[in-house]
């Protein structure tokens, strides 16, 4: 095999589960040595299945797959001795030492005794987790798991490194380190999968495979697909009030393909030789710019343009009165300890009504703690919440009624219908008779489940999940939304859809609390609360604490420079 | 308003178990199997066992004694042997369970009035029914021995006793099996069904949802409490129809009286399955916390040995077990027309178990959220 050959050949394969639509769909595809190549994708696109396809774990129902010059099928094994593979849950051991891991993982490989400690030390100092050896492996953060996995997966230096979703549940910091890292491997010429959902990672790969729905949609360099929608990208500056409504408004111009908020300004893509349209309510004219395109929105034009702008199910909300200026959700100085462990310190912030508010940070750095506590979940050690004037200890149920609240995994009972999923949250929000069957109804016509309703929760596609969920929530027409991690892994039309629904009902002056660690989501906050190790180290709106990193090297920092400039401020502080 | 609540609530906990394939088989096979294990298996009489006849006799008393062996239903077969040391072997290998010798002198002392001897050799090992088959084999040598010359002169004399066995006159084993079985079913599926719901809830997530509705703590105990309640019942009232219409149990006392108490029982049983539950934070646990209740209580409850044959230290545990007072009042419904009084006499405990399990189960269950 010379040296230009593909690493992986993809040939024309199909894979079906069941009855479901194909879970790969007639995919071609080449990955090369020496570079990091994107497998690119939402939730349930097939990437997970396209790579234990690779591993030669799983084998083609039509097609084939060569790895190495290897034919999956019948020479499962070469492949598997000559590859490393990082499954999304890495395979660590949570109750085994860094170092027992290692080990078990080197006679799992058959990594010679003699070649071991220098193998160990090497990969210890390249994963910097040389002072971790004693510690759990399941006390380690997310980030650090993911490198203990990486570790484990690069033992015997593979030809070609296999990494499922390796950026899931890590902080920014961390998910860059991972970055730097495999970019090393690939100046050896190591070949590397890196599968992801998230369209920043995707942007920085050398070549991707676009899957969604289990087709292919695209393949080549991320800069090909971008360049589809170069110069059609604009950045609408300058509008003070009202960014929410301006946006619904242009997301109905024919001529907007996709439309985002970026904290004050609202970034547009716009159909081949059109121009962003100027304002019709007579403001003055916003400060329009063209902006270098990014994955996702070439993306969004692929998939042929975001949702519109309207918002049934905001139209339909009876408005809550803006006058009270009383902030509908409170924290003050909330405070969680779990022994001598720290998990919220102190956090204290307030979201007037109408407002959407993030809690954002790494996993583990307690912002799921403070959200808990707030939405009652959890006591606080210290400290007193409250939603919409009711003290969380002393009026639970009332706080409770006036309330929405939507999980990050899919928290809806799986083995009931829509209908009686429906018909059980109207139930416990206290709806029966005629207006529990009118909000139902009105809920099957705005998220179109007419013809879903009998079919059980547990079998909808994702992004149908993720409505019924978020119909669930506002049945009862709450005054507060509590969005735990909303939208992570849905495609970003799903993902668009949502947020205009959300839009709407702060436009109605329902008020939101979000966490995410999803940095465009950062982004529609009016505030954001940035949570590390259990306190808050900065609160600000998007654009403030972006302003607060911006420097000569970096004069528009993204949200996740600002992220992460913040936090290394805040290790400094400590440090000092 | 708290009604619309925990409608909802009972609602989705019944389909929640009835939708799941799962949750279905768990309610429908369990149920069956234990019917026919219970029923037809597992019987404690003595049948189809086999005899070895070491006759060393050739009067015709001892033919009389075979014939009478030979025509009891109880032996399969009998076999013959003319030396001792097959006898051995065949209780060594368990050919037989027991082995009759009759002594070369055995017509000769009857017919000159002298004590006649019978050897018998039993299988130790099964114990039980040995003794059972040693039983059946007096009775059929004591016979004998009322027909001898000296057995008739004595007939005058001797004190003679008639057994009866009142409520089951034939000791009829399904008599005895099937009611009991009524009271195991409900402990088993209100067991399971229970323990599952909590925890089903924690692996899925949506224990977090039900946590941020505007139920209260109680009504969510009441909305677990109630469906197993209302499944239990059910299995209860399959097994009394299958008692009396399938195996033929007479149904003597008050149906009304065996459901009252009942409903107390099942308290009992779901109070600790949600204990169970709300300490599991996996179906796993659950299923296992379960079991590790349910064997002892089966064993310690009366079911097939009776609680006074235990050691006294041991006994003072089964006051805790519902079923040790629901099997009391099942059987007294079934076969005697147990006395409302007796009933509540055993209902009580049921109660006090029932408030005492349901507090640890919310107690619990509240600290579990901090």
């Amino acid at each position: 095999m010379n040296d230009d050959a593909p690493f992986v050949r993809i040939l024309d394969v199909v894979k079906r589960f069941g009855d479901a639509p194909a879970a790969l769909d007639h995919i071609d595809g080449e990955i090369l040595g020496g570079r990091i190549t994107g497998l690119v994708g939402p939730d349930g696109a097939g990437k997970t299945t396209l790579i234990r396809l690779m591993t030669g774990l799983m084998v083609p129902d039509e097609g084939k797959v060569e790895v190495l010059g290897f034919d999956t099928v019948t020479n499962a094994a070469d492949i598997q001795a000559a590859i490393g593979y990082m499954p999304q849950r890495f395979g660590l051991y949570e109750d085994l030492s860094v170092q027992e891991n290692l080990n078990l993982y080197a006679d799992l490989r058959g990594l010679p005794l003699a070649e071991r400690a220098a193998t160990f030390d090497e990969l210890l100092e390249f994963t910097d987790l040389k002072r971790f050896t004693a510690r759990l492996a399941g006390k380690l953060s997310g980030g650090m798991k993911q490198k203990l996995g990486l570790a484990c997966a690069l033992l015997r230096k593979p030809r070609l490194l296999l990494l499922d979703e390796p950026g899931v549940g890590v902080d920014p910091i961390s998910r860059r380190d991972l970055w730097k890292m495999v970019e090393n491997l690939t100046a050896e010429g190591i070949g590397v999968v890196w599968s992801t959902a998230y369209l920043d990672e995707a942007e920085a790969c050398d070549s991707v495979l676009l899957l969604n729905e289990g087709k292919l949609l695209f393949a080549g360099s991320p800069a090909d697909l971008t360049a589809r929608v170069a110069d059609r990208v604009f950045k609408v500056s300058g509008i003070a009030h009202g960014r929410r409504q301006k946006l619904a408004r242009l997301l109905d111009d024919d001529d907007v393909v996709d439309g985002v908020i970026q904290g004050e300004a609202i970034r547009l893509v716009m159909k081949p030789d059109t121009k962003p349209p100027t304002p019709d309510d007579g403001s003055s004219a916003p400060d329009v710019t063209t902006t270098p395109p990014r994955f996702e929105d070439a993306f969004i034009d692929m998939l042929g343009g975001g949702p519109g702008g309207r918002s049934k199910l905001a139209e339909t909300q009876t408005p809550f009165t803006m006058e009270d200026s009383k902030p509908v959700i409170e924290a003050h100085g909330l405070t969680k300890r779990f022994g001598d462990f720290t998990a919220a310190d102190d956090i204290t912030f307030d979201i007037p009504r109408g407002q959407i508010f993030g809690l954002l940070g790494p996993n583990g750095a307690g912002k799921s703690t403070t959200f808990k506590m707030l939405c009652g979940l959890l006591k606080p050690t210290a400290g007193e919440g409250r939603v919409a004037g009711f003290d969380l200890r002393r009026d639970a149920a009332e706080a409770r009624n006036r309330l929405g609240y939507m999980a990050q995994k899919f928290s809806l009972y799986g083995d009931l219908s829509v209908a009686q999923n429906l018909s059980f949250f109207a139930g416990v929000y206290g709806l029966s008779g005629t207006g529990k069957r009118e909000r139902i109804q009105l809920m099957t016509d705005i998220f179109a489940f007419g013809r879903l309703l009998d079919m059980s929760a547990k079998d909808l596609p994702l992004g149908l999940k993720q409505r019924l969920a978020l119909a669930c929530a506002v049945l009862h027409e709450p005054e507060a939304l509590f969005l735990d991690e909303p939208t992570s892994g849905v495609d970003p039309i799903t993902r668009r859809e949502f947020w205009t629904h959300i839009n709407g009902l702060v436009e109605k002056g329902v008020t939101v609390l979000v966490t995410t660690h999803f940095m465009d989501e950062a982004e529609y906050c009016d505030r954001i609360s940035l949570i590390y190790r259990g306190r808050s180290i900065a609160l600000g709106s998007p654009d403030e604490l972006k302003a607060q990193v911006a420097s000569d090297k970096l004069p528009d920092p993204t949200m996740e420079d600002a992220f992460i400039a913040l936090v290394q401020g805040s290790e400094e502080k400590e440090a000092a | 308003m708290w009604w619309t609540r925990l409608k909802a609530l009972i609602v989705k906990e019944l389909l929640a178990v009835l939708r799941d394939p799962k949750g279905r088989t768990v309610l429908i096979v369990p149920p069956i199997m234990q019917l026919l294990v219970f029923s037809y298996a597992a019987t404690l009489e003595v049948t189809n066992v086999d005899v070895l006849v070491l006759n060393r006799d050739n009067g015709h008393w001892s033919q009389d004694l075979v014939q009478e062996i030979q025509g009891s239903p109880t032996f399969r077969s009998i076999r013959f042997t003319n030396s001792p040391d097959e006898v051995r072997v065949a209780i060594d290998t368990q050919k037989v369970i027991a082995a009759i010798e009759i002594g070369p002198t055995f017509s000769r002392d009857i017919e000159g009035s002298r004590p006649a001897k019978v050897q018998l050799i039993l299988d130790g090992r099964r114990s039980n029914a040995s003794q059972i088959v040693s039983g059946y084999l007096s009775r059929i040598v004591g016979t004998l021995a009322a027909e001898t010359p000296a057995g008739q002169r004595m007939a005058s004399s001797a004190v003679t006793v008639v057994a009866r066995n009142w409520f089951n006159p034939n000791l009829t084993y399904q008599w005895f099996m099937v009611p009991n079985l009524v009271a195991s079913i409900a402990l088993l599926i209100g067991l399971i069904v229970t323990a599952l719901s909590i925890a089903r809830e924690r692996e899925l997530g949506t224990f977090d949802q039900l946590m941020v509705s505007p139920l209260r703590t109680h009504e969510i105990l009441i909305g677990k409490l109630i469906p197993p309640m209302m499944i239990g019942l059910f299995h209860i009232t399959i097994y009394i129809l299958a008692a009396v219409f399938i195996f033929g149990v007479p149904l003597r006392g008050s149906l009304f009286l065996l459901y009252g108490s009942a409903v107390f029982y099942l308290a009992a049983v779901v109070g600790l399955g949600l204990f169970i539950s709300a300490l599991s934070m996996t179906q796993q646990q659950a299923i296992l916390g379960a079991f590790l209740f349910m064997v002892p209580a089966m064993l310690l409850s009366g079911f097939a040995t009776p609680i006074e044959n235990m050691p006294s230290w041991l006994q003072p545990i089964t006051y805790v077990n519902p079923l040790r007072y629901f099997l009391v009042i099942v059987k007294g419904v079934f076969l005697k027309d147990i006395p409302a009084v007796e009933v509540a006499r055993q209902t009580i405990p049921l109660l006090l178990i029932a408030i005492v399990t349901l507090s640890a189960a919310s107690w619990l269950f509240r600290r579990r959220l901090e």
